[in-house]
C-alpha cells in the first residue's frame, strides 16, 4: 500500500455511464488485478476503483456512475488533484495462465483485464478476450484489447453487437489453458459452471478501508474467511464458495 | 518541550493516543507503513471464545460525517490470537497493547479476559459490553446497570490485569451504566462505541445493511462523545479512555480537557491510515499553540 497524490489528465465519458480517468503520479508495483481507494470531495469512506491500466506515470481508471462518490468522481476536471491509496489488492496469478489464457469480462468488470492481457502477452501469451455487455452502447475498449494483439469476442443480452446471449456463450470460440475473470457474480458463477480449466476471478464487496483493517469486506471461502481487499479481491475458482 | 505521556491504569504511555478495536486489526497493515511504537498503544480486534465470520454483507456504509459498520466481531478466536497472533505481533509492536474482549455470556467474558490476561504482552483488557452488532450478547451487557456490574466483577475476579470497560452510547443514562461498573471493579472506562444507526438504498427500497442496522462512527458522532466523556467524567472517579469521532490532535486535546486520560481514534484509520500517527506528530505542536506543556495537567480541565 502507498498513499500519494495523483494529478487528473482527463477524464470523459466512455460509455453509457461509464467514465475513463486517467491520472499522473507514482505507480511503482502496481500490478493486474489491484485497485485503488480514493479519496473524493464530500465523502467519508474512499472509494475502490479497479486498476484498468499503471504505464510509466499514468494510471488508468474506468468506473461507471452508481452513487453519490462515482457521480462526484465524474463531475472532475483536467488538473484536480487526488489523494489516492495504491497497490491495494492482491492482483492476479500471471504464471497460473498456461499458453493460452482467456480473459472474461462482464461490464465494469472489463477494465482490470486490459493490464493483465498486457502483462500476459508482453508474456508472450496467446490471449483471447470474452467482452459481455447488455446492449451495443454499452460496449467499450473492444479496440483496445485487440490493439495490444488479443484475439475478442464480444457478447451482448440484446444480440445488437456479437454473439447474443452472455459470455458463456462465446466461450465455445476458444481453446484455452486458463481463465481470469472479473464481472457480476452471477457471471462468475455461470463461468465457473462451464469452464473445465483452473480460473482466477475477481470479486467484488462493500468496503470499509480497502487494505485490510475493518474486515467489513470479508467472504467465506474454502480456505477460510478472506478480507477481500487484502486476501482478494482475485480468489481461486476452488476456493470461492457461491 | 511539552510532555505528552499520560498514566493509564498505572502503565505510563508515551502519548494518549490509542487505535480503536477493529479499526486497526491487530496492527500489521499499519505496521507495514509506519512504526507503530509511536502510538500510546493500541486496542487490538475484538477477541471472542470462538472464531467468528460475523454478520453477512454487506456490512459497511457511508453516512454523513462518517459510516455505519456491522461487521459483527468478527475474529479468529482466542486461541489463534494467543497461539499466533501475539506471537507475530511481538515483531512489530513492543508495548503492552489492550486487548479488546467481547462475548456472548459472562462466562466467556471471563474466559477471553483470563487466557488474555496471562499474556505477558497484554496491557489492558478492554471489556466491550457495547456492540450493537451481535444479538443476545455484546451491547445487552452494556445497557442494563446490573448486568454490566456482574460481567465486570466477575472478569474482575478472573485476570490481574486492568479492566477498562467499554461503555455503549445507546443508553438512557451512561452514567449509570459507568458507576454500575465502577461498583463492579472496573479500572477504567472507555467511551463510545457506535451509535446505532441504518442507511436505506432508495434505489433497491431497501437498508443498505445485510443487518439493517450498524454502528455510525466517524466525525459527526464527536460531539455526542465528547459530552458523554465530559458527563461520566462527573460521575465516576476512575481513569477515562475517550472515543468516538477523533480526528486530529486538536479532538484529543477536547476529549482530555473534557475528562479523558486517554483517548482512541477510530474511524479515522480506515479512511487515512497515517491518521493515528498524523496525531501523534500533530501533539507537540498543538499542546504549543494552546499553552499547555504537560499533557496529564489538562484531563478535566474544562470542568
Amino acid at each position: 500500500m502507498k498513499n500519494t497524490t495523483f494529478e487528473i489528465l482527463t477524464n470523459a465519458p466512455l460509455a453509457k455511464d461509464v467514465y475513463r480517468m486517467t491520472l499522473s503520479g507514482d505507480t511503482d508495483g502496481v500490478v493486474p488485478g489491484q485497485f485503488v481507494d480514493i479519496q473524493i470531495d464530500g465523502g467519508y469512506l474512499r472509494r475502490p476503483i479497479s486498476v484498468c491500466d499503471a504505464e510509466g506515470r499514468v494510471l488508468t481508471l474506468i468506473y461507471k456512475t452508481v452513487g453519490k462518490g462515482t457521480e462526484e468522481m465524474a463531475s472532475y476536471k483536467a488538473g484536480k488533484r487526488l489523494d489516492l491509496l495504491t497497490s491495494l489488492g492482491n492482483g492476479y496469478d500471471l504464471f497460473a495462465s498456461g499458453d493460452h489464457p482467456l480473459l472474461i469480462g462482464g461490464g465494469v468488470g472489463v477494465p482490470p483485464l486490459y493490464m493483465l492481457a498486457k502483462e500476459l502477452i508482453k508474456q508472450g501469451k496467446d490471449v483471447g478476450v470474452i467482452l459481455g455487455f447488455n446492449t451495443s452502447c454499452e460496449i467499450f475498449y473492444e479496440e483496445e484489447f485487440a490493439s495490444l494483439g488479443a484475439r475478442v469476442a464480444i457478447t451482448t443480452v440484446d444480440g445488437s453487437r456479437g454473439t447474443k446471449g452472455f459470455v458463456t456463450d462465446a466461450l465455445g470460440l476458444f481453446d484455452y489453458t486458463f481463465v481470469y475473470a472479473c464481472g457480476p457474480k452471477p457471471m462468475l458463477k455461470a463461468v465457473c459452471d462451464k469452464i473445465t480449466t483452473g480460473g482466477q476471478f475477481s470479486l467484488e464487496e462493500r468496503m470499509g478501508c480497502g487494505f485490510g483493517a475493518c474486515m467489513g469486506c470479508s467472504v467465506k471461502t474454502a480456505n477460510g474467511f478472506k478480507r477481500l481487499c487484502k486476501d482478494g479481491p482475485v480468489l481461486n475458482k476452488e476456493e470461492i464458495l457461491w | 518541550m511539552v510532555n505528552t505521556s499520560v498514566e493509564l491504569c498505572g502503565i505510563t504511555l508515551d502519548n494518549p493516543v490509542i487505535p480503536a478495536s477493529g479499526t486497526f486489526g491487530y496492527g500489521k497493515e499499519f505496521a507495514e507503513i509506519y512504526d507503530i511504537n509511536i502510538l500510546g498503544t493500541f486496542s487490538f480486534k475484538g477477541t471472542t471464545g470462538e472464531e467468528r465470520f460475523g454478520n453477512p454483507t454487506p456490512r459497511i456504509a457511508e453516512t454523513p460525517g462518517g459510516m455505519l459498520n456491522a461487521v459483527g466481531l468478527q475474529n479468529p478466536g482466542v486461541e489463534h490470537v494467543i497461539d499466533t497472533v501475539l506471537p507475530d505481533m511481538k515483531s512489530y509492536f513492543h508495548k503492552k497493547v489492550m486487548a479488546n474482549v467481547s462475548g456472548f455470556s459472562v462466562d466467556e467474558y471471563v474466559r477471553v479476559s483470563s487466557l488474555l490476561g496471562k499474556e505477558e504482552q497484554v496491557g489492558w483488557i478492554e471489556l466491550n459490553i457495547s456492540c450493537p452488532n451481535v444479538h443476545g450478547g455484546g451491547m445487552s451487557f452494556g445497557t442494563n446497570e446490573r448486568s454490566a456490574r456482574e460481567v465486570t466483577k466477575a472478569v474482575k475476579s478472573a485476570t490481574d490485569k486492568p479492566v477498562i470497560v467499554k461503555l455503549s452510547p445507546n443508553v438512557t443514562d451512561i452514567c449509570s451504566i459507568a458507576k454500575a461498573c465502577e461498583k463492579g471493579g472496573a479500572d477504567g472506562i472507555s467511551l463510545i462505541n457506535t451509535l446505532m444507526g441504518m442507511r436505506i438504498d432508495i434505489r433497491r427500497k431497501k437498508p443498505v445493511l445485510a443487518n439493517v442496522t450498524g454502528g455510525y462512527s466517524g466525525s459527526g458522532v464527536f460531539p455526542v462523545a465528547l459530552r458523554m466523556v465530559y458527563q461520566v467524567f462527573e460521575a465516576v472517579d476512575i481513569p477515562i479512555v475517550g472515543m468516538g469521532g477523533v480526528s486530529s490532535a486538536e479532538d484529543v486535546i477536547e476529549m482530555m480537557l473534557a475528562g479523558a486520560t486517554a483517548v482512541e481514534v477510530g474511524a479515522a484509520n480506515l479512511i487515512d491510515p497515517y491518521a493515528s500517527k498524523k496525531i501523534v506528530d500533530g501533539l507537540p505542536p498543538a499542546m504549543e499553540k494552546y499553552g499547555i506543556t504537560t499533557l496529564k495537567d489538562i484531563i478535566g480541565g474544562a470542568h
